[in-house]
């Protein structure tokens, strides 16, 4: 009955024929060669993904619930040398001037002791530019003179350094931060990051924002730029029903794997897993979870705010080499100061040692 | 102890004796009018002899199996052409990154109307391939049963499969009224999805009919251990003549029966094991099925539905009751 349907197919049969052949007369070292692939395949996996003995755990939530943080002391003593705080600066007698006095073109620091000015200029270089020193923002001739770019950028991370400290303590609590939280020693803070371009097509579909290696989202194939819709835009990372049946919530698949690509780099720029702030039977519930989530959440808007009013308007400022693919300044993400740290230097701080960062005098006060 | 076979000089004649027959090849079962020839002529391989029928081959094309490879290629092609695409016609990067690499079904504002090709439209008429595909294979899987004169068991079982992956692909996106509800194909592609499903629909671990299947998974591979552990066990008393013990009892059905009794309390007879795991494999996927269909759908959330039904356990707010501060804030929740 189907012979008639088949026979257009006879070549391909016929094909098949010869491949079948072949194989047949190698189907040992076909099979032994694929098995041996396999192997190498799994113990190269194992050998990236498992972590030997000892783990500590701790237990973040009620018992029964999985809420439990992970940590390797061996991979704790690795990270510890690179998130030790820096030893503060000896302290200067105070010569009794403001630096606004003493100094030309002081538009931020202008009311502080002209010394502690440059014991605070020191410690910038240090942690911002320890091998180019003065030279990384200041022509050295003319010490006052604005034309090095890094220097104007300079002054508003200045400016924006007093506003986390001063607005944003819900956050980062009283030990605040300085240049050295985000910089460690680069003029660019690892885990700056820059926008990805639009989706584009040809006659396939040749970038949908996912589907490749996404190191901001843990290696999954989820949305490789998860940080510029919620922490430069203001979408919404609630897209979980909040009743039990249908009732006009329409947030897609799609933008739920985008919240949770940017959950993906919350937890892996803090180093903790996601029952550190959830219990993960239900996502959305905050009195199941944690108080840390409700730090994270200031974090959240803070890092929003600090990209709007601070980092995206020096996208005039920043050498165009600088600038990602569409032309935006670095900005800010969560990895930029916490480093594999559910808290920077593991909660050490010297901000008390320059009062001059904590001070917000200059603080935009922005809405929040 | 007492072996049979011993004692009958038929020692050889055991279940864990690797058997290699070598002998004239089998044409196999004659075909009745309407069917194709087998095609090729069968040969021995030694090393599949080791874990399976030593003979290899002659096989059956027929209309809707070729219609069905051909169909599942272009299915294949323009999936893995458009992850090509997506690595810029670059063969290393398609190598890679091909686990990461995908076909997205298209944007949400679509709805169900047919989007352009480069926006989803690719996905859809690959799903359609593939689907088509599946469905003429099922069509194989049933004639083929039928020309042999066998019950359609297999079929039916297949088909529980294919309803899982209909409703995940075709009829869910349906009742939802949008093709961006169905799953991308790729390999993390479709697992991301899977995880991103769970966590918009409030943790599908709630969804009872989620936990049906998982039921009848496990039990699967369970019954499959157990089942399989058990004949080999016994296959000393000829247990593999199963037909013959299951209206004759034999030492080795009693045998196999008292072990179940005595390690799970009950046992099942040498017939109806094949039901229960046949209707286990089966129940697994289609249990699956509506579990998913009633996701989105009739369910929003389902540990909040969980919570309204009382299966969801509640535990101490170990600290204290924390306000949603988006609330507080004015933010919509």
């Amino acid at each position: 009955m189907s012979a008639w349907l088949a026979a257009p197919f006879r070549p391909v049969a016929l094909l098949l024929g010869v491949v079948a052949g072949s194989l047949r007369e190698h189907l040992r070292l076909v099979l032994l060669t694929g098995a041996a692939l396999v192997c190498a395949l799994i113990a190269i996996g194992l050998l990236f993904t498992l972590q030997r003995p000892p783990i500590d755990s701790v237990q973040t939530g009620y018992r029964g619930t999985g809420m439990i943080t992970h940590s390797y002391p061996r991979q704790v003593a690795a990270y510890l040398p690179f998130n030790q705080v820096d030893a503060a600066m000896p302290a200067v007698p105070p010569s009794g001037k403001p630096a606004s006095a003493v100094y030309k073109n002081i538009k931020v620091l202008g009311d502080v002791d002209s010394n502690e000015l440059l014991r605070l200029m020191s410690a910038m270089t240090n942690w911002v530019a320890p091998k180019a020193g003065c030279a990384f923002c200041h022509s050295v001739n003319n010490m006052a003179d604005d034309s090095v770019y890094t220097k104007q950028i300079a002054r508003r991370m200045i400016q924006m350094t007093r506003a986390i400290n001063g607005d944003w303590r819900e956050h980062v609590g009283s030990g605040g931060v300085t240049c050295g939280t985000c910089h460690r020693g680069h003029g660019i803070p690892a885990g700056a990051w820059t926008s990805a371009p639009e989706p584009s097509a040809g006659l396939a579909e040749v970038n949908v924002g996912k589907d490749r290696p996404a190191p901001i989202a843990g290696l999954t194939s989820l949305p490789y730029d998860p940080l510029s819709p919620f922490l430069l835009g203001a979408k919404q990372i609630r897209v979980e029903g909040t009743t039990p049946l249908p009732a006009g919530n329409h947030r897609s698949i799609n933008e739920t794997e985008q919240t949770y690509a940017l959950m993906i780099h919350f937890a892996e720029s803090l180093g903790v897993g996601c029952s550190f702030c959830h219990n993960t039977r239900e996502f959305r519930s905050w009195s199941q979870g944690t108080p840390h989530r409700l730090v994270a959440w200031n974090g959240l808007l803070m890092v929003r705010t600090l990209n709007r009013d601070f980092m995206a308007p020096l996208d005039t400022v920043f050498p165009h080499a600088l600038l990602g693919v569409t032309g935006d300044s670095p900005k800010v993400s969560c990895l930029t100061c916490h480093n594999g740290a559910y808290k920077p230097f593991y909660g050490a701080s010297n901000l008390s040692s320059y009062g001059e960062l904590a001070a917000a005098p200059a603080s935009t006060g922005a809405a929040r | 102890m007492f072996d049979f076979r011993t004692r009958s000089g038929l020692e050889y004649q055991n279940l864990f004796d690797r058997v290699h027959i070598v002998g004239d090849l089998d044409e196999g079962a004659p075909l009745r009018w309407g069917n194709d020839n087998r095609i090729f002529k069968p040969w021995y391989s030694r090393l599949l002899g080791r874990i399976g029928s030593a003979q290899v081959g002659p096989f059956y094309l027929g209309a809707t199996g070729v219609a069905s490879i051909l169909f599942g290629f272009i299915a294949f092609e323009i999936i893995g052409l458009n992850m090509f695409a997506s690595v810029g016609w670059d063969p290393i990067q398609f190598v890679r990154q091909l686990p990461w690499l995908g076909l997205q079904p298209p944007a949400p504002s679509y709805g169900l109307h047919i989007p352009p090709l480069n926006q989803g439209g690719w996905w859809l008429m690959a799903g359609f391939f593939l689907t088509t595909a599946i469905i003429l294979w099922w069509v194989r899987v049933y004639r083929r049963a039928r020309a042999l004169g066998m019950g359609t068991h297999v079929a039916w079982a297949f088909a529980s499969a294919i309803w899982l992956y209909l409703v995940d692909g075709f009829l869910r996106p349906l009742l939802m009224g949008s093709w961006s509800e169905g799953v991308p194909f790729g390999i993390f592609p479709h697992l991301d999805w899977t995880a991103a499903l769970s966590i918009r629909y409030g943790n599908l671990y709630y969804d009872p009919f989620h936990m049906l299947s998982i039921v009848f998974l496990y039990g699967s591979t369970l019954l499959f251990a157990m089942h399989g552990g058990t004949i080999l066990a016994t296959g000393r008393y000829w247990s593999e003549r199963e037909i013959e013990l299951a209206t004759d009892r034999g030492t080795a059905v009693e045998r196999g029966a008292i072990f179940w009794r005595w390690v799970m309390g009950f046992n099942a007879n040498f017939e109806s094991i094949h039901r229960w795991a046949w209707w286990f494999a089966v129940l697994c996927t289609l249990t699956g099925g509506i579990g998913i269909l009633l996701t989105g759908t009739v369910v929003d959330n389902w540990y909040l539905w969980g919570v309204k039904h009382g299966i969801a356990p509640q535990y101490p707010a170990i600290y204290g009751p924390i306000p949603d501060p988006g609330r507080l804030a004015g933010l919509p929740r």
